[in-house]
């Protein structure tokens, strides 16, 4: 840069490109990639679980209860050892892989999509629409998440879908918050006043003015949110209170393992390592994406 | 000032009746509460006799009045399960939710301020990482997880502190790490962040300039005002704490508040488990309206927003 600094006209014409300086910070940064990476992989062992799983994860076998996994001298038969049911280990990891990642993915899309619709309305309106969202805000927070999560899938019954609808209805405050302010800080931009003065529609200013230019704002919480949402859906289960059995959920496997912890600790090791590896992964990635696209804000 | 907190506190009231209508509402999500209390085997007869003794037949307005204006008297009715008034049951159990909470915030103050100064002081250090790395892994642990693997280790493994009960403080240690290091990433990125704008301002350089020593710059005019937002987001972590203790008191079988709402919410005792929700709501607000206060008389610029 320090030759280029010479002559600015031409650092500006003979520079790298927005685009180029974005795709440079993306592959400079680790932790978005090892995230992006690691986050890839599981998905992909989510969506070919069918292929890679070794066994039927739900298939029991009472003359195979509890063997051990490999690396504490158990049998290649069932690489991660076999659960108090003789379920294998590894293939109910690998669907488990799927619950994880479908309850984060569609708990995040719904409480966004609420999330986003309020904090942009209270943002670009203002005045009593934002005092309605800010007070809608505070009530949530007000709540306690685990409680209400646990109290609402109980009287309801506890299965996938309802375990995905509750949380996406509850985790929308962040979204709301963040876009909000992001909202707040694009209103008074020229090209909004400009689209304005030409006549758009308030409908065409939020969704080609405004959401294009908070949406990076918007991926972050998406994935903070789904990291969230997957947490969640772990201990509401572990409780005994989310996804119900057989369904192979990490957090359940977690609570079956608690049993036989005390001679069986890998029972409760396993599954709790693969959710850690996943939300890390998506945390990773999600604070690389706020680095990545608005390095201003780094904290 | 006064205008500020009276206006505040209005917020505050507003947002606790609010809280109050969600959590009456919930006894009404099953669709009929009578039946839920009957049980399988009631008859039809059974749960209209249900529905008129606990008032059921009555219009929700009407309900939804007598239910708050008991609870204002601290009357939150009488538990399905245990045959005893909601409010006493709680405030039994809220002793040791109360201690676990605070135990967990000072756990989380402690090691994350320090943390967050160390990593200020010389960024992109070792320790600035490995805090960094901390806060990170930290917000990715599960925290049921992390409960049952410090059994392993330290109860069952090395045998130095029991898994369960709460019978002595040393039952408090392990539950207070499980609480607390989840509000630790905030804190400490708080801690940094604040610390990392206030060395770089004017008052430091002129301190240093003055010839005071390190320590003194950092500790009593750099932390000083670094500190104001940490001690506000500590407050309303703790509210996010109590209502967390749910998780952590049924891994350490503590018989807390959060206990026993997991307890309450397994056997369908509605009462109680309203109750606990507006409870925990209540802690919350209270604490939040209170770090806006003491925000707001340490930073008169707060007073405005």
């Amino acid at each position: 840069m320090a030759d280029m600094a010479t002559d600015p006209l031409l650092a500006d014409i003979t520079g790298p490109t927005p685009g180029q300086m974005l795709r440079k910070r993306i592959f400079g940064h680790q932790g978005l990639l090892i995230g992006a990476v690691v986050l890839g992989v599981l998905v992909l062992v989510a969506i070919f679980a069918p292929w890679l799983a070794p066994h039927d994860p739900y298939a029991q076998s009472l003359m195979a209860r509890m063997q051990p996994p490999v690396f504490l001298g158990g049998s290649w038969e069932h690489p991660l050892g076999t659960d108090h049911l003789g379920r294998d280990y590894l293939s109910r990891l690998i669907y488990g892989a799927r619950v994880s990642l479908l309850i984060g993915t569609v708990a995040a899309l719904i409480s966004g999509v609420i999330g986003t619709a309020m904090g942009v309305a209270a943002g670009y309106f203002g005045g009593r629409v934002d005092a309605v969202v800010t007070f809608l805000i505070n009530v949530r927070l007000a709540m306690p998440v685990v409680l209400v999560a646990l109290a609402v899938v109980a009287i309801m019954g506890g299965s996938l879908q309802v375990v995905i609808v509750v949380l996406g209805l509850l985790l929308w405050d962040r979204f709301a918050v963040v876009m909000r302010s992001s909202t707040l800080q694009v209103r008074g931009r020229e090209y909004v006043a400009a689209a304005r003065a030409v006549g758009c529609s308030t409908p065409r200013i939020l969704m080609s003015e405004i959401m294009p230019n908070i949406v990076n704002n918007l991926i972050v919480v998406v994935t903070l949110e789904m990291a969230h949402a997957i947490l969640l859906e772990a201990a509401l289960s572990f409780l005994g209170l989310g996804v119900q059995p057989p369904t192979p959920s990490w957090g359940l496997m977690v609570s079956e393992g608690k049993n036989m912890m005390l001679f069986e600790p890998w029972m409760v090791m396993i599954p709790g390592v693969v959710l850690f590896v996943l939300v890390l992964a998506i945390n990773l990635m999600g604070d690389g994406l706020r680095d990545v696209t608005a390095p201003e804000n780094r904290s | 000032m006064l205008q500020f907190i009276l206006k505040r506190l209005g917020l505050a009231l507003l947002v606790a009746l609010t809280v109050s209508i969600i959590s009456f509402s919930l006894l009404f999500l099953s669709g009929d509460p009578a039946s839920a209390i009957g049980g399988e085997t009631a008859t039809d007869q059974d749960i209209e006799a249900i529905r008129v003794l606990y008032g059921f037949d009555r219009p929700l307005v009407v309900q939804y009045w007598d239910w708050l204006s008991s609870a204002l008297t601290g009357d939150l009715g009488e538990s399905y399960y245990f045959k005893l008034p909601v409010a006493s049951l709680i405030a039994d159990r809220l002793q040791i939710t109360m201690i676990l909470g605070v135990c967990g915030i000072s756990f989380a103050l402690l090691t994350a301020v320090p943390l967050g100064v160390a990593a200020a002081i010389r960024p992109n250090s070792f320790i600035d990482r490995l805090a960094l790395f901390l806060s990170v892994a930290g917000q990715a642990m599960p925290s049921f997880w992390f409960g049952l693997i410090l059994i392993v280790v330290f109860a069952i493994q090395l045998g130095w502190l029991p898994p369960s009960g709460a019978s002595s403080p040393v039952h408090f240690i392990m539950p207070t790490i499980v609480l607390g290091y989840y509000a630790m990433p905030a804190i400490m990125r708080l801690t940094r962040a604040g610390m990392l704008d206030v060395l770089s301002s004017d008052y430091i350089r002129t301190a240093r300039a003055k010839g005071a020593s390190e320590g003194r710059v950092l500790f009593k005019h750099a932390l000083r005002n670094a500190i104001i937002p940490v001690v506000s987001l500590a407050a309303v972590q703790m509210g996010f704490m109590l209502g967390g203790s749910i998780v952590v008191e049924s891994i350490f079988a503590l018989h807390g508040a959060g206990y026993l709402a997991w307890e309450s919410i397994a056997r369908n005792d509605l009462p109680t488990v309203q109750a606990l929700i507006l409870v925990f709501s209540l802690f919350y607000i209270i604490f939040t309206f209170l770090s806006d206060v003491l925000n707001a008389w340490l930073d008169p610029r707060m007073r405005a927003g």
